[in-house]
């Protein structure tokens, strides 16, 4: 039996968005997320990202790709449970060649960022899950990626704790201009959102900008 | 790699009886692979020993002729020359001139066929442990005449006792029969009970009384060290031509192929210890791979190369070794140390040992550079364990991390 997952896309993300995909489940936002990440395979079309294709690259170069240009946020924090919360942060900037003077001081200044500033060098198990998921973004903002490609961030947090998270990715939008690319069904993610795509059976049906 | 290394080291902390488990069987693995390794050589070393002790000696000096029937006639012919040429050189610790006649010893209750060894005995007492074996009875002290050695199980056989009565008959070099009356004067064991059982020792000047003539078949000696043998053999065979001249291997070479048999076989066990060490490994690893897949495929995800989950995996495994072969390595050397000295005492199965030439008691011995060996190929193996779940960790694709949030 053939699976269509996801179809007809055609979606273009401007440097410094907020912007949010909804749908219902099985709408296809996670693989779209996955095919824009370079985790899943495309067999039709393409996906550039600053103007690289990355539909034509080889799995290194992916992995590769993905360390320089792209920053992840799991839904389930998805951390390195050995390491403590600053040798999380720092592990993405090692994978990159950065030096050790600077992986301290940029783990430091984004886990401060991030209000974590006492949290240093507490394991992912002595956090709750909206810690967590800031030491996730604050990883994911340190190996100073393109976009930040967000699934689901906050379907584990409470309403606190989402309103926190959201709030310093808001910040960090707007003072950083990173770009945030979040596949949600959260109202509070969506409430929050510049821009709300909604997709349905891999079909862009609506286009939305606040 | 100083990061990878830290987490691959507290990964292996993540479920610590697990690992635990693994460590215990790598360290009981080695442990019992040096325990069997010594206590092979051990064995083996000693049974080379006491051959060489109670029988062979080092190198062996006869007639050309002799050793193809045994023929009395076939004696040394200048002894004096094999004499002076032994006493000059200084790697030659003790000899002994021996007249060797196969024959027949009879007590009032039974016959037994022996090999005759007509001795020096104070040649004898520097050569083999017939003297230190003693067990009953005295060392040719006696001063009756015609004083026989026999051995305890030859006694036993022939229901004699020290002061009995025994009869040697053989052939002399005329092939006429000879006869002589012989006295029990010592009753000798050694850790060969076919040994004892096979030969009689008695005085070369009553032996040769009865025959009539000053004849010797053999003479017997030890070097300082059995590592001088080769070199004092290769001297020997050069400066005695007009004599068969033996070594320890080339007399009994089912000792020396045993040294070598012993190697593979101890390699093999080795091989084998491995072997069940892989699977253990293999087991533990994978499931911890199984366990951390989403993990995995986070890492990946967010862009840690194929060859560093490789590595990561890899040195996981290499740290349990890491742990657990010096921890073996030790344990088999601690207990090495000890049973060497006090020896392993198999008493309950002592007749069966005696009767292949070995002692009751062990002394297990592993030749230092078996360390370096078990060592490397701890090593070896657990890098060939680590490669399977290593590449299964390379196959997960980074999307599952995601995907089963």
């Amino acid at each position: 039996m053939k699976v269509l997952a996801v179809n007809n896309v055609d979606l273009s993300i401007n440097e410094g968005e907020f912007t949010a995909i909804v749908g219902p489940s099985g709408s296809g936002k996670t693989t779209l997320l996955n095919m824009i990440g370079g985790l899943d395979n495309i067999t039709h079309g393409r996906v550039e990202i600053s103007g690289t294709d990355i539909s034509t690259l080889t799995d290194n170069q992916l992995i590769d790709f993905r360390l320089q240009n792209i920053g992840f946020v799991f839904q389930a924090y998805n951390l390195i449970p050995v390491l403590t919360a600053k040798e999380n942060v720092e592990f993405i900037m090692l994978l990159q060649g950065i030096s050790e003077k600077e992986r301290k001081l940029r783990s430091e200044e984004l886990l401060r960022d991030v209000g974590l500033v006492d949290k240093l060098n507490v394991r992912p198990n002595q956090l709750s899950g909206g810690q967590q998921q800031r030491v996730a973004v604050a990883r994911a903002l340190a190996s100073k990626p393109s976009f930040i490609l967000a699934d689901e961030p906050t379907a584990n947090l409470d309403s606190s704790s989402t309103a926190n998270l959201l709030d310093m990715m808001a910040e960090m939008n707007e003072k950083e201009k990173v770009t945030f690319l979040f596949s949600t069904h959260d109202q509070r993610v969506i409430d929050r959102a510049k821009r709300i795509i909604t997709i349905e059976d891999g079909k862009i049906i609506s286009d939305e900008r606040t | 790699m100083k990061t990878i290394l830290k987490i691959a080291w507290r990964n292996i902390w993540r479920t610590p009886m697990r690992s635990l488990i693994v460590i215990s069987s790598i360290v009981m693995g080695i442990w019992a692979g040096i325990f069997v390794v010594a206590f092979s050589y051990g064995l083996n070393k000693q049974r080379t020993q006491n051959s060489i002790k109670n029988s062979i000696s080092h190198i062996q000096i006869h007639h050309p002729e002799y050793q193809k029937d045994y023929d009395s006639k076939f004696y040394l012919k200048e002894p004096d020359l094999i004499k002076t040429t032994l006493d000059g050189d200084s790697t030659i610790k003790a000899y002994a001139f021996r007249s060797l006649l196969n024959g027949m010893v009879s007590s009032p209750v039974k016959s037994s066929g022996v090999r005759i060894i007509g001795v020096n005995k104070n040649q004898e007492k520097e050569l083999t442990s017939i003297y230190a074996g003693l067990v009953n009875g005295n060392y040719f002290e006696s001063k009756r005449r015609n004083p026989i050695l026999v051995g305890q199980a030859l006694a036993e056989k022939l229901k004699i006792k020290v002061q009995s009565k025994v009869v040697l008959t053989f052939q002399d070099s005329e092939n006429n029969i000879v006869s002589g009356a012989f006295r029990v004067c010592g009753i000798f064991k050694t850790q060969y009970t076919k040994h004892d059982q096979g030969n009689v020792f008695i005085e070369n000047k009553d032996i040769q009384r009865l025959l009539k003539s000053e004849e010797f078949h053999q003479v017997a000696l030890l070097c300082n060290s059995i590592e001088q043998v080769d070199s004092t053999y290769k001297k020997l065979k050069t400066n005695l031509t007009n004599y068969e001249v033996k070594d320890w291997k080339s007399i009994s070479p089912e000792l020396a192929y045993a040294d070598k048999i012993m190697e593979s076989w101890l390699f093999l066990i080795m091989v084998i210890i491995m072997l069940a060490l892989i699977f253990g490994i293999i087991n533990t690893m994978l499931m911890a791979i199984f366990e951390r897949r989403k993990e995995l495929g986070m890492l990946m995800a967010i862009g840690m190369n194929r060859s560093k989950i490789f590595f990561l995996v890899l040195t996981e495994t290499l740290f349990l070794s890491i742990i657990g072969a010096p921890t073996g390595l030790l344990l088999g050397a601690l207990t090495i140390k000890i049973t060497s000295q006090t020896g392993i005492n198999l008493g309950i199965i002592a007749q069966g040992l005696e009767s292949v030439g070995l002692s009751a008691i062990i002394y297990p011995e592993i030749q230092p550079h078996f360390y370096l060996f078990i060592t490397i190929m701890v090593f070896l193996f657990t890098l060939i364990a680590a490669i399977y779940p290593s590449r299964k960790a390379l196959k997960l694709k980074p999307t599952e991390a995601i995907r089963t949030i």
